[in-house]
This record gives structure tokens, C-alpha cells and sequence, in this order.
């Protein structure tokens, strides 16, 4: 009776884009040169959305803000490498790519306000609510791949989560069944190292996140989440294949969580200082920035004019936002049931006498 | 065992002991602090309870007093902490598990329903699960989603659990204590929204509160209001409003839900023949409906009304800004004594 090897397997790691702004021509995704400069104002725009909610974080203006400072290369590529009737199924740090995918930034505001209108996202955006259990959303990201694939539908589900969720049971049972039902899903790991207090290494003994595709069967690829090239190859790979009927893949993107986890939280109190400054001088959108200098694709003037844009483009949704009635007070009632049952009703109706003026 | 101050606050009649004046999360950090002196077998683990002390900082400075191996960082795993916490509490430990919010217990029903609750049960005795499951409840503090339930009504309904809700400083840590050294699982509900509300002299040294002990929080006569953690202090300050109008309100902290101190509160509602049951959770299906059951069944002829309640709606619980309009306010429980002296 022999023993033999039954299973090996290789997970690879994707870079095109170094920080100096250098690109592995060998590597790199055919994008035109207007798409590369687009990237590079979507990613200046979630940092300016994303500094702008802590700002009315501290004035309260705003609730409880999780930022996505360093990980806008990773929503920038992905979401460039969707189509248009694909589905995001997000997490809660995902305001970029949810925001590229047509949920208006104000309504993503008025969500983390605590203004349940937040949630009420025009009919045609193909985005779930946002998923503040931890690991929860990549079940539902199975469920539509398996619906798209049921109902033969020209449109994949691509899925978000952060490293801390992959120690929940969630995340193995989600790509575990994603693999046995071959589901239109691509999972996309955004592994920002941190998950509150916690390093990825007391997450898991294993050495990466994507060699956990293996063990569902499915393909997995780790790369450079910042660096948005190597998103937009990974994640169009990942995209085309399940588009096409080849099953489920799972895309670890090695990110830095530059902010603290929200802030309710002061990282300070448990991350070093120098491994922030080491991941500060990796900032995706610098990166891309020298790249597109290099190119010579962007000048000083259209940076400027870019900043100007996108102050003054979310400095509108915020008054937006801000112009909005106070939400009534039955809106705790009017989304519970297709039908409300007669005792919610008789709740609504002793809350309205309550408030009456 | 009590009194009351000026404010119509609870006095707990301490011996004559060195005492500090803490808050909430710091008298459930003493609590579990001095046991973990006292025993080296009770171990803390959850999420960010170590290196970041807790979010809510309970766990402040007891990895660095009692090292990783008793105080453990979990990986992200609601289900691995309680269900690696059944497996150390059934082979000798104390395991004080922590769930960072009640809302985000949901993964871990399976190992709490399914097995910390019943592992004496199904092994006839021979393995038991002396663990304590912390999980700071309720609302009020205007938090994202999921961070503002209370879910004591899953548990009261799961035979196996004892559940301890205490709503000040003092109990915090005595009712811990008794806890962390009861033999059975132990949900112990911690009211976040008043975890540094305020500070009480509380005894240096370890002292119990025992489970299954009511607390007349405030004596009176005329009404029986009777709540548990965050909305003790919300009936105390309705009792004020009352006093200005010469209703007498009695106010009953159950402190523990499970064993329930049927006697001390069926005693106070056969005195004020009067009652208004007063909790955070949706309404229909909670803990509240159970009281109202009890008094019912022990002194529906001494009631001079039907027993009122003051709950959160059948609605999931709001975004922060409308928290305001879910939570029980002191209005909401004028009106329905107002209702119960009306009748």
C-alpha cells in the first residue's frame, strides 16, 4: 500500500505596478489611457469622500465612519473590471466601489448618519445593504452567483469581505458551496491586515489568504492591492471565468488598513507606528500617480483641477445630504413587511400620537 | 440589603470596607480581574480583549497582568469562542467568554443553544459548563447597525443559560463574581449605554451579589415598575417625575432573569396592586410577556389593573437616529402607570 502525494498546489502572487510607478509592460492589462486616468480620479475621489466623513465624523455630522484610506486601488480595479449588470455584494468598507457602482454618495453619508433613507438605493443599482455582522455577505455573494447561473443571466456576483472575516464559519461555508455548485461568484478579499486590534497572523497559521481557495476546489490568486493594475487583471481574470460558466475564483488582495478599524477605535493603542509609515509610502493612489507622470498622462494642472472637482463634487453631497427633511419617525415601521401585521400597526400608530407637535 | 439616597437611587448596604467609586466597565473588569487572581483557572478570550484592553475596555491590563495564554486575542470567530469555551469549561477551566456586541452573537447560537446549554444535561451530569458569555446589550449610544440588540428573550427561552443583567456599578461586579464561580453557563448582560454613565463606591475586596436576587430599587407604593440593566435607571428617573405628582412608584431591578426572584416581585405587586413591566427588546415574544405571565398566575386578585408594558416595537432596532423613538423613555412609563391608575 503506497503513500503518495494526492494534492499539491501553488498559489501565485500578481505586481505590475511598483511604487515608483514603474509597470511590468510583460504583465500589464491592455486599459486605455483615458480609463488609467479615470481610475486614478475614482481613487482621488474616495479618498476625498473618505476624509471628508471623518471630518463630519468629529464635527457630529456623521456616526460611526469605517475609512477606506489605502484600499481604493483595490474597489478602483475591481469595479473597472465589472460589467454592467454584475452584482456587488459588499462588506462595510467598501463605500468606493459601492459608490463607483452607482449607490449615491449622500445616501452612503446618511447610512453611517444613522438615517435609515441611507439604505434605499436607486431601483437600477445592482448593490446589497451593507453587511456589519463580519462574513455574513459572502454567503449572500454565493447565493446570486447561483441565481445568475440558475437563471442563465449575463451577470456575475462579486463578493467583498476583509481578512478578519475569513475566520468565520461564513467564509467556508460560502466558498465551499460556491465551489460544489460551480456559482457565478468571484470573492474578493480585501486583506488589510487588521482587523480591529487584531495583525492577520493571529487570524490564521496560514501564509496566505488565497491558498484557502484550494481547499474549496476553486482557482485563487493573491495580489498587490496596491496596485490597481494588478487588481483590474486579477479581478477581469477572476470575471471572464465565471462569466463564461467556469465556476468561482477568490482574489486576495494585500492591502493596508491606513485608518483606524472605524472611529470608535484608536489603532494606536495596539498598532507600531512604523508599520504605518512603511504602508503610508505604498499609498495606491501616489503610485498610480507617478505612473500616470511618467506616462506623461498627468501634470500638475490637472491635478489640481482633479482636487478641485472632487472637493466640490462631494462638498455637493454633502449639502445634499444635509438638505434632506429629518427622516419621519415611522420609518422605523414602513420597511418591516410587505404588509404590515395590524399590531406593528397599532405600534406606528401610538409612536405618531407620541410625536405629534 | 438596601436603601435609598436623596435621588431615590439604590443604596447597597456595603460592610464597612475600603471602597472606589467605579463605573460599570470598570467594576466588570475588577470582577473578572480578582477571580482571575483568585483562580488560575478562569481565562478571558474574545475578540480585541487583549492587546486593545476590549472596545468597551473591560479587559484593560489583564494580558499584561496574566500573560496570552489566559488571556486570549481570538481570531474573528463568534462560533470558535464560545464553542472552544464549552471545550475548556467541560475539562477543568473557567472560560469568561466575550462577544464584542449582543447583535453579532447570532454565529455562536448553534454552540450556546446547542451545546454550552445542554452539556450537563446530555452527559447526565458528567461534564458541565462552568463558563460565563459576556455581551454588552442594548441601545442608546448611536451605533452602526447590529450594535444596540437585546436578545435575553433567546436565552430565557433556552432552558440551561442563567441570565444576569446588572444596572449598576455594585451589582456589576458582585453578580460577575458569582458568575464566573457558578457551575452552570452564565449570559451575562452587560448595559453599555450606561457602562460609564456614572461612578459607585464599590468594595475594594471580592464580595458576591448573589444570582436569583431581586433589588427594590426604590421603595413605594401605589406601582410596581419593574426592568432590569439600562432601564432600571430609566424607571428610577420616571419614579421622580411620579413623585411630583404623589404617585409612588416601587422600582424592582431583577439583576438576574434566570433564576427569576419571583418572590420579590409577585411581594411588591400584591402591595401596589399595580405593575408596568419595562424592557428595551421588541415586545412581542419578550422577557416581559413572561413577568406578565407570573403575575398573572400569583396575583391576578390582588391586581388593581391590567399590568402595562413599555418595550421596544416589533421593528428591527433603528439607525441612530431614530434609536430616540424605539428605546422606552420616563414618558412612556408615566403614561402607562398613568394608565394603570386610570383604570
Amino acid at each position: 500500500m503506497p503513500r503518495t502525494k494526492v494534492y499539491e498546489a501553488v498559489t501565485e502572487r500578481l505586481e505590475i505596478l511598483d511604487t515608483e510607478g514603474g509597470v511590468d509592460t510583460a504583465l500589464m492589462p491592455e486599459i486605455d489611457p483615458s480609463r488609467t486616468r479615470d481610475l486614478y480620479r475614482d481613487m482621488v475621489l474616495m479618498r476625498t469622500f473618505d476624509t471628508k466623513a471623518l471630518k463630519l465624523q468629529r464635527q457630529g455630522r456623521m456616526g460611526t465612519w469605517p475609512p477606506i484610506k489605502g484600499q481604493e486601488a483595490i474597489q478602483a480595479g475591481v469595479a473597472l473590471a465589472m460589467g454592467e449588470n454584475d452584482w456587488l455584494i459588499p462588506a462595510f468598507r467598501e463605500h468606493g466601489i459601492m459608490v463607483l457602482r452607482g449607490v449615491p454618495l449622500h445616501l452612503v453619508f446618511a447610512y453611517w448618519a444613522g438615517d435609515e433613507r441611507g439604505s434605499s438605493y436607486p431601483e437600477e443599482v445592482r448593490c446589497f445593504p451593507v453587511a456589519v455582522p463580519v462574513g455574513s455577505q459572502w454567503q449572500h455573494g454565493t447565493g446570486v452567483g447561483l441565481s445568475l447561473k440558475l437563471r442563465d443571466e449575463d451577470a456575475v456576483a462579486v463578493t467583498f469581505g476583509g481578512d478578519g472575516s475569513t475566520s468565520e464559519g461564513d467564509f467556508h461555508e460560502a466558498v465551499n458551496c460556491a465551489g460544489v455548485f460551480g456559482t457565478k461568484t468571484v470573492f474578493v478579499i480585501q486583506n488589510n491586515q487588521w482587523a480591529i486590534s487584531m495583525p492577520l497572523h493571529q487570524q490564521t497559521a496560514a501564509e496566505t489568504l488565497a491558498q484557502k481557495a484550494h481547499a474549496y476546489g476553486i482557482p485563487g490568486i493573491q495580489v498587490d492591492g496596491n496596485d490597481v493594475f494588478a487588481v483590474y487583471a486579477a479581478a477581469t481574470e477572476a470575471i471572464e471565468r465565471t462569466r463564461r460558466g467556469d465556476g468561482p475564483s477568490l482574489i486576495e488582495a494585500v492591502t493596508y488598513r491606513l485608518g483606524d478599524h472605524t472611529t470608535a477605535d484608536d489603532a494606536s493603542r495596539y498598532r507600531p507606528e512604523d508599520e504605518l509609515e512603511k504602508w503610508e509610502g505604498r499609498d495606491p493612489i501616489l503610485r498610480l500617480r507617478r505612473y500616470l507622470v511618467e506616462q506623461g498622462l498627468w501634470d500638475e494642472d490637472q491635478e489640481t483641477v482633479l482636487l478641485e472637482e472632487a472637493t466640490s463634487w462631494v462638498d455637493a453631497q454633502v449639502k445634499t445630504l444635509e438638505e434632506m427633511e429629518p427622516q419621519a419617525p415611522e420609518e422605523i415601521f414602513t420597511s418591516m413587511y410587505a404588509a404590515m401585521p395590524p399590531h406593528v400597526v397599532e405600534q406606528m400608530q401610538s409612536l405618531l400620537e407620541e410625536v405629534q407637535p | 440589603m438596601t436603601g435609598q439616597n436623596a435621588e431615590g437611587r439604590s443604596l447597597h448596604a456595603v460592610p464597612e470596607v475600603a471602597t472606589e467609586k467605579l463605573t460599570i466597565a470598570q467594576a466588570v473588569r475588577d470582577a473578572m480581574l480578582e477571580e482571575m487572581d483568585a483562580n488560575d483557572r478562569v481565562i478571558v478570550l474574545g475578540e480585541d480583549v487583549g492587546v486593545d484592553g476590549g472596545v468597551f475596555r473591560a479587559t484593560e491590563g489583564l494580558i499584561e497582568r496574566f500573560g496570552s495564554e489566559r488571556v486570549i486575542d481570538t481570531p474573528l470567530a463568534e462560533s470558535a469562542i464560545i464553542g472552544m469555551s464549552v471545550g475548556l469549561a467541560a475539562t477543568g477551566f473557567r472560560p469568561i467568554a466575550e462577544i464584542q456586541f449582543m447583535g453579532f452573537v447570532y454565529p455562536a447560537i448553534n454552540q450556546l443553544f446547542g451545546h454550552a446549554a445542554r452539556m450537563r444535561n446530555r452527559t447526565r451530569g458528567r461534564l458541565n459548563c462552568p463558563m460565563v458569555v459576556r455581551m454588552p446589550y442594548g441601545g442608546g449610544i448611536h451605533p452602526p447597525e447590529h450594535h444596540s440588540e437585546s436578545y435575553e428573550a433567546l436565552f430565557l427561552n433556552t432552558p440551561g443559560f442563567k441570565v444576569v443583567v446588572p444596572s449598576n456599578p455594585y451589582d456589576a461586579k458582585g453578580l460577575l463574581v458569582s458568575a464566573i464561580r457558578d457551575d452552570d453557563p452564565v449570559l451575562f448582560m452587560e448595559p453599555k449605554r450606561i457602562y460609564r454613565a456614572f461612578r459607585e463606591a464599590v468594595p475594594a475586596e471580592s464580595y458576591t451579589v448573589p444570582l436569583g436576587k431581586a433589588d427594590i430599587a426604590r421603595e413605594g407604593t401605589d406601582v410596581t415598575l419593574i426592568a432590569w440593566g439600562a432601564m432600571v435607571r430609566v424607571c428610577l428617573d420616571a419614579s421622580e417625575v411620579l413623585a411630583r405628582e404623589d404617585i409612588s412608584a416601587e422600582v424592582v431591578d431583577l439583576r438576574t432573569l434566570n433564576p427569576l426572584d419571583r418572590e420579590t416581585m409577585i411581594e411588591s405587586v400584591v402591595k401596589t396592586g399595580r405593575a408596568v413591566v419595562v424592557h428595551e427588546a421588541a415586545r412581542t415574544g419578550g422577557f416581559g410577556a413572561e413577568i406578565v405571565a407570573q403575575i398573572s398566575e400569583h396575583a391576578l386578585l390582588q391586581l388593581q389593573a391590567p399590568v402595562q408594558r413599555v418595550t421596544g416595537f416589533d421593528v428591527v432596532f433603528p439607525l441612530a437616529q431614530n434609536e430616540k423613538h424605539y428605546l422606552p423613555s420616563r414618558q412612556r412609563i408615566v403614561k402607562a402607570v398613568e394608565k394603570t391608575l386610570e383604570f
